[in-house]
């Protein structure tokens, strides 16, 4: 059919100056020797003035990591990493810790001004009511600013960097870190406890409710390194806080690697609603390039009736590993997840949920979009297990796929396992392509096709956007709209 | 308004050669019926004016008050003022009948260097459009034909037509699916549209759409070409004595 070699060429011509933030920025930066061993851990720890107990942490973690082997069962393929060959650390070198605004690397600030992230409180405060956001603005290996903090502090809440977490609160970060994601859970997330430079920290005190939007934003800047970032999520009983993260990074030949952790713990009738809007380097039309995202992220709904939300939009990467769970450990605790996964060029991405039902009446839902075009490869991956002991548990799952052109994959890989016999688990998948027929209907009305396109996806992924918070949302359309430019004749 | 001449297309699959020299001429204001039997290419010719990708025009011409639609990409036909009712609706999932129609009608005002209508008078506008032809708020706010009946899918069919005020509208076997009420609304609906300035071509196999939607010139099209062109009364000669009489003469 002429429309799929047209599909095929235009993928072909997909240029790479349509990653918008491949930009880098000049400037100097503090590495710490090339390679893992254990003197780069005491290295990090040292940087960071972590307590001795951080780094006995730190070590540990190594040690087991040595053990480990590499996970292999994900559906993504790529050459095997070389750790010895990356940076575990990267940080501008600037004043250590700058207090305000005044002090931070004026380069640094017009970074974060390309990219969009309002880091000036001022700017921020004389927008739209409303649209107030806290920003931890993470480069390379350090959290270069928190804004907000004051009137934050007010309400009691700590939204910080995590090394000044561990310096300023070391009982809270000792009570919770490796909580949820235990140091031993799986590879990456050995190695990131091993590694880990920095992150956000966010503590909402009983009964609070969280005034603005928290956000951690993201960047990798320096060659040859990989970001192993770290975060950790607090709501205290009755508490509510509405985070979100987002990521980009240069463009470059190389690939490079980022992973995270993420431990969210909410406690009795606390609500955790995380945000993600991915958007690293994808790598070129040729597949070069671009970062492997192998992430860890886990919330525990450790108290009766808490919930925690996931809604992921994750556009960028050329690998993606990353399934946002949730420990529905208190009774009647809410897990969702909401995801959004777009690929397009040579990216894979292999990303899903677990719902893990414990308590009583704990209730889970999923609801997976995936878009595919070009030569991507797409799979959604999720488990659903029952406890035994978890009566009236219920989990619903809605897992859609959307193909574009006729060399890309889509693929659903759900996993349900349930002990407990009165469970109610069910789960409704569909595959479909954007029909000619659908595109020539749009195209028939009117609509250029880079627009048709757009307005069908839009369509397909609607009730996940609904789930955004609404500034996010408009952006995270239009990230839709450019991740998929080229990708129909 | 509409000229074709000596058009030639075929199927760009497997080279089969669908129109054979097909000539048209529809004035501004006129409504033509084009009749035919299964295969003598209705559809093809609504499929080649609207721009679907699959057809390879090898020869002829058409124009829109004089200006060559077959060069342009089926958006810019549109803008021109080239409108398609379908023989099947599509169906897109997650998109307000309301966000599109308005999408189609910027996009269209957008490519004539015309600004965006606002949204008060765009609402204004459909409120009225929609109400003519018996369209409920609930229709409006639906995904795009998703749910919706036959006779629901032709009248929105309509419903952009009179949204999207086309210079040319090809009515692709608007009857086919549709009960006699509905075919009573949609009828309707068009004879609502006809204008001194706007031309009708109507692809139908039946007289009986021709009872509701009156037409100045009937053609009958077999083999790709149009053989016989009269008044309204040839649909009630075509409907008593069948096509076998015409496909014989084209032979």
């Amino acid at each position: 059919m002429a429309a799929v070699k047209e599909t095929v060429d235009q993928v072909r011509a997909i240029d790479v100056d349509q990653y918008k933030y491949g930009f880098e920025t000049e400037i100097e930066s503090e590495l710490a020797p090339k390679g893992l061993d254990e003197d780069t851990i005491r290295f990090i720890s040292a940087k960071k003035n972590e307590p001795e107990w951080m780094l006995d942490w730190r070590l540990d973690a190594y040690r087991r990591w040595l053990t480990m082997e590499e996970p292999s069962w994900a559906r993504v393929s790529y050459p095997k990493i070389d750790f010895q060959d990356l940076y575990y650390y990267a940080a501008p070198k600037t004043t250590p810790a700058p207090k305000s605004l005044d002090e931070v690397d004026p380069e640094l600030l017009r970074t974060y001004e390309k990219l969009g992230i309002p880091l000036k409180e001022q700017a921020v405060l004389a927008g739209v009511e409303g649209a107030k956001i806290a920003v931890d603005a993470v480069f390379d290996s350090v959290s270069v600013v928190t804004t907000f903090r004051e009137e934050l502090s007010k309400h009691g809440i700590i939204f910080c960097s995590i090394s000044e977490a561990m310096r300023e609160h070391p009982e809270l970060v000792k009570k919770y870190l490796g909580t949820v994601v235990p140091v031993t859970d799986n590879y990456y997330a050995t190695l990131n406890s091993a590694v880990f430079s920095d992150g956000s920290f966010v503590w909402i005190p009983e009964g609070v409710r969280c005034p603005m939007e928290l956000s951690t934003y993201f960047r990798i800047n320096e060659k040859k390194t990989g970001q192993f970032e770290r975060t950790l999520i607090i709501a205290e009983k009755g508490s509510y806080v509405s985070y979100l993260e987002g990521c980009t990074a240069p463009q470059r030949d190389e690939n490079q690697l980022h992973a995270a952790v993420v431990e969210l713990v909410a406690m009795e009738d606390a609500e955790i609603k995380y945000s993600t809007v991915q958007n690293w380097y994808p790598g070129d039309k040729d597949g070069r390039g671009g970062i492997y995202n192998f992430v860890t992220k886990r919330g525990d709904c450790r108290g009766a009736r808490s919930k925690i939300s996931w809604t992921q939009v994750e556009t960028g990467s050329a690998i993606t590993w990353k399934y946002p769970s949730c420990i529905l450990r208190g009774d009647d605790s809410k897990g969702e997840f909401y995801s959004i996964a777009v690929s397009n060029g040579h990216q894979q991405v292999d990303s899903g949920t677990k719902m893990i039902h414990l308590g009583k009446n704990t209730s889970s839902r999923i609801i997976s979009k995936g878009i595919s075009a070009g030569k991507s490869q797409n799979t959604y991956r999720g488990q659903v297990k029952v406890n035994r002991k978890a009566d009236g548990a219920r989990s619903f799952t809605n897992c859609d796929s959307l193909l574009i052109g006729h060399d890309c994959g889509a693929h659903t890989v759900p996993y349900l396992e349930s002990a407990n016999p009165r469970a109610k688990v069910e789960h409704e998948a569909t595959t479909s392509k954007i029909s000619d027929d659908q595109l020539f209907y749009c195209i028939s009305r009117g609509l250029p096709t880079e627009e048709a396109v757009a307005l069908i996806v839009n369509g397909f992924v609607r009730d996940v956007l609904q789930q955004l918070p609404m500034e996010f949302a408009v952006e995270a359309q239009k990230l839709i709209g450019v991740s998929l430019e080229g990708s129909v004749g | 308004m509409l000229e074709i001449k000596n058009l030639h297309a075929e199927i760009e699959a497997d080279g089969r050669e669908i129109l054979r020299g097909l000539d048209l001429t529809v004035k501004a204001g006129e409504v033509h019926a084009i009749m035919g039997p299964n295969g003598a290419g209705k559809s093809t010719l609504s499929h080649v004016l609207a721009g679907k990708p699959g057809y390879k025009v090898t020869d002829g011409s058409a124009t829109l008050d004089g200006v060559d639609i077959l060069d342009m990409d089926p958006a810019m036909r549109a803008a021109t003022g080239v409108f398609l009712a379908f023989q099947y609706p599509v169906e897109i999932p997650g998109v307000g009948n309301m966000t599109f129609l308005k999408a189609a009608l910027n996009s269209q005002r957008k490519a004539r260097g015309e600004g965006e209508i606002s949204t008060p008078d765009f609402m204004r506008l459909v409120r009225t459009e929609a109400g003519k032809l018996k369209i409920t708020q609930d229709m409006l706010k639906r995904p795009v034909n998703v749910g919706f009946s036959g006779g629901e899918k032709k009248r929105n069919e309509i419903l952009q037509m009179a949204i999207l005020q086309p210079k040319l509208c090809i009515l692709d076997e608007t009857d086919s699916g549709l009960d006699i009420d509905a075919l009573k609304v949609v009828s309707e609906g068009v004879n609502a549209l006809r204008s001194p300035d706007r031309a009708f071509v109507v692809i139908t196999h039946y007289q009986r759409l021709l009872d509701h939607i009156r037409p100045d010139v009937v053609h009958v099209l077999s083999k790709g070409r149009i053989v016989k062109t009269g008044g309204p009364e040839l649909a009630l000669e075509l409907e008593a004595k069948g096509y076998a009489d015409f496909v014989d003469e084209a032979a």
